[in-house]
């Protein structure tokens, strides 16, 4: 985590093990592959998500969980620091690579067993 | 004319022995059975270390030291894959394996670093052993570029080849790769370590930029050795690294260096990542202090054990034996002629060309830096083009250069021209190498996971705001470099102007460095005042060129003239006056 978040709201992201695309946790608590999807927490709700996150990443399903400071607008959500903008877009010098060249897969995300 | 088989003719069996290889003369070290051995072990190993990851046999802080082993990042987006090129130095079977891997594991590119290395930036972590395998196949592999080791040791990106080259640093280069790969002592080094080696006091390596740097030359018997300096470094405490002994004899290299590793190993600091170079080593005991414990240690070594032995050294001098070039006159009747008929060719022979020790050749610089592109960047298409530019003009050889350009370095002045069109057609002919426009950047926060600040689009921004080729060349030599953050990989310490990235606020602030220089009177950058937003900075740039260009003198580059005014007005036309 390069960037303390200290927001009232924050989402929780990590990246997938095996290819290391990164996910955000969803409201629901699955990993989402746009971080529109992300879920707002705070509160309780927020270490409840960390808490499902990091044992998400002790299942070997994802790796190098933190929280990010979050707004929320029209539904979805929106990462405030410039860092997490650009993990959620892809390479602003390369628009045909990344999240923001395709349309998110979210089946492909990680699953956890049931 | 073409001799074509006869229909219905059974073609010859192309002939792939080692000897017919168009690039069987390229200057790199050739493997033996137990380098290549070892390196399909390591890959080896390390797909069984993926499996268990995989499977939740490694957790994280198992397995993360191990692929850092194997040049595997976990960046922004994605894995990061850092393949080494041994002082940079490629051959065109690997160059053109080196597209092929960009081409099926990753997104059709890579990167060329400051390392003189190669990252691919977007490998599913399943796929890096397939990928190691596939480097493996030519003489490749990933070892040593990521962790507390001793890095790639790079040098000058001209070594063999140039004019003024006094000894060729790739043999002891590659003896310090030898030395250094899985070295017990320093496979656990309190932080990471870099070398550079240049063979020539026309330090193009940036030498006093490392932890250790060497410049190789020879005494008055004309015995070869070395000038060694210490302790220097970018990052957040940048240092240049100090003088430890003018003249260490070939055959006490090993041993003299062993002296300042384990001296290193024994004090620096494990407490504090940001404490643990040598630099800061070197600082907080004082120069001195440091270097009578180095010859304490070097004392105490026996010198026979470790002594390099002139047969081993002659062994790996054949491995860079010069190519077969011809015997030619200095002068080039079709070079001179492509010149005075082709505008553009002669402006890229102006930037772009370096002088060969053999007459009637000519060292090509291959610019990565196009107009709005990413600095180091090349897709696989213009790795495999460029492979057989390289195979019909430079004896099947590339290099990389720590200033994230290409090298052609043995090429005939009367093929030149034929060499420049067929870059101009892959878009790699760009006319300037040494300019405003070819701008060391960083990854920055487009990829990296460190980063602060993006670095790419401010270099892609100034090189716009200059695109004007004329303009660059009447405004000569000016070395811009870029980082998004403290880190300096984009090594703005040493730009003549750099460029930093710092976060305010969340968002992306810039701050301006004057006066760095890599070379031969190596220099730290000073910060000029205030910083800049992304607009701002570019505008900052053109503000400095043009204050630069109304106070100029006769035949004076940009660093002549601030080290002759110092740097009051260029701050005054920044920042206004104090």
């Amino acid at each position: 985590m390069l960037v303390k978040a200290k927001g009232d709201l924050q989402a929780v992201s990590a990246s997938r093990l095996r290819d290391g695309v990164a996910v955000w946790l969803s409201a629901g608590h699955r990993w989402m592959e746009d971080v529109a999807d992300a879920g707002a927490f705070t509160g309780a709700a927020l270490q409840q998500a960390l808490a499902v996150a990091q044992a998400d990443s002790a299942a070997g399903l994802v790796v190098d969980v933190y929280p990010l400071d979050v707004a929320v607008a029209d539904g979805r959500t929106r990462p405030l620091h410039v860092r997490e903008r650009m993990k959620a877009r892809g390479p602003s010098v390369r628009p045909d690579l990344g999240k923001q060249a395709v349309t998110p897969a979210i089946s492909r995300a990680p699953e956890r067993a049931a | 004319m073409t001799h074509m088989p006869r229909p219905g003719a059974i073609a010859a069996a192309p002939d792939h022995s080692p000897d017919a290889a168009p690039d069987r003369h390229a200057g790199i070290y050739r493997y033996d059975d137990l380098d290549r051995e070892f390196v399909f072990q390591r890959v080896a190993q390390f797909r069984e270390q993926v499996r268990r990851r995989l499977s939740g046999a490694l957790t994280e802080d198992e397995f993360k030291p191990l692929r850092l082993m194997n040049g595997v990042y976990l960046q922004l987006h994605a894995y990061m894959l850092r393949v080494a090129i041994p002082y940079g130095m490629l051959g065109t079977t690997q160059l053109r394996r080196l597209a092929e891997i960009g081409r099926r594991w990753d997104r059709g590119y890579g990167h060329f670093t400051t390392r003189q290395n190669i990252q691919f930036n977007w490998p599913a972590l399943v796929d890096v052993p397939d990928m190691l395998h596939a480097l493996a196949e030519v003489d490749m592999h990933a070892i040593q570029t990521s962790g507390n080791c001793i890095r790639n040791v790079t040098t000058d990106h001209f070594c063999g080849a140039a004019a003024d080259e006094i000894v060729d640093p790739r043999v002891h280069a590659e003896i310090l790769r030898q030395w250094s790969t899985l070295h017990p002592e320093f496979s656990f080094l309190p932080r990471k370590f870099k070398i550079a080696i240049s063979g020539t006091p026309q330090d193009r390596a940036a030498v006093r930029t490392h932890d250790i740097g060497l410049i190789a030359t020879r005494d008055a018997a004309g015995a070869v050795g070395f000038t060694v300096y210490v302790g220097g470094g970018q990052g957040r405490s940048p240092f240049l690294a100090v003088k430890a002994r003018e003249f260490v004899p070939e055959a006490d290299l090993l041993a003299y260096l062993e002296a300042v590793l384990r001296v290193y190993n024994q004090y620096g600091r494990r407490d504090n990542i940001y404490k643990a170079r040598i630099k800061i080593l070197v600082h907080e005991l004082g120069a001195e202090a440091f270097l009578r414990r180095v010859e304490e240690e070097f004392a105490r070594l026996p010198r026979g054990a470790h002594a390099l032995d002139p047969a081993l050294v002659e062994a790996i001098r054949a491995h860079f034996a010069p190519p077969p070039l011809e015997r030619l006159p200095e002068r080039s009747p079709a070079f001179d002629l492509a010149r005075a008929r082709n505008a553009a060719f002669a402006r890229w022979t102006r930037s772009n060309l370096h002088p060969h020790r053999q007459p009637g050749h000519a060292i090509a610089t291959v610019s990565l830096k196009p107009v709005g592109g990413i600095p180091g960047d090349i897709t696989s298409d213009q790795m495999e083009a460029l492979a057989d530019l390289a195979d019909r003009f430079s004896f099947g050889e590339v290099r990389v250069s720590h200033e994230q350009n290409l090298v052609l370095a043995h090429v005939r002045k009367d093929e030149l021209y034929a060499l420049w069109q067929g870059l101009e057609a892959i878009g790699l002919g760009t006319a300037n190498a040494g300019l405003v426009s070819d701008i060391i950047a960083c990854p920055g926060l487009d990829y990296c996971a460190l980063a602060n600040t993006r670095s790419i689009p401010i270099a892609q921004a100034i090189a716009t705001r200059f695109a004007d080729l004329d303009r660059q060349h009447a405004i000569g030599e000016l070395r811009i470099k870029i980082s998004g953050c403290i880190n300096a990989c984009g090594h703005h310490h040493v730009g003549h102007i750099g460029i930093l990235g710092v976060d305010k606020k969340g968002e992306e602030f810039y701050q301006l460095l004057l006066g760095g220089d890599p070379g031969p009177q190596a220099e730290l950058a000073e910060i000029t005042g205030p910083g800049f937003d992304a607009a701002g900075i570019v505008d900052a740039v053109e503000t400095v060129v043009r204050t630069y260009l109304d106070l100029r003198g006769e035949g004076e580059r940009f660093i002549d003239t601030l080290r002759r005014l110092g740097h009051a007005p260029f701050k005054e036309a920044l920042h206004g006056a104090a």
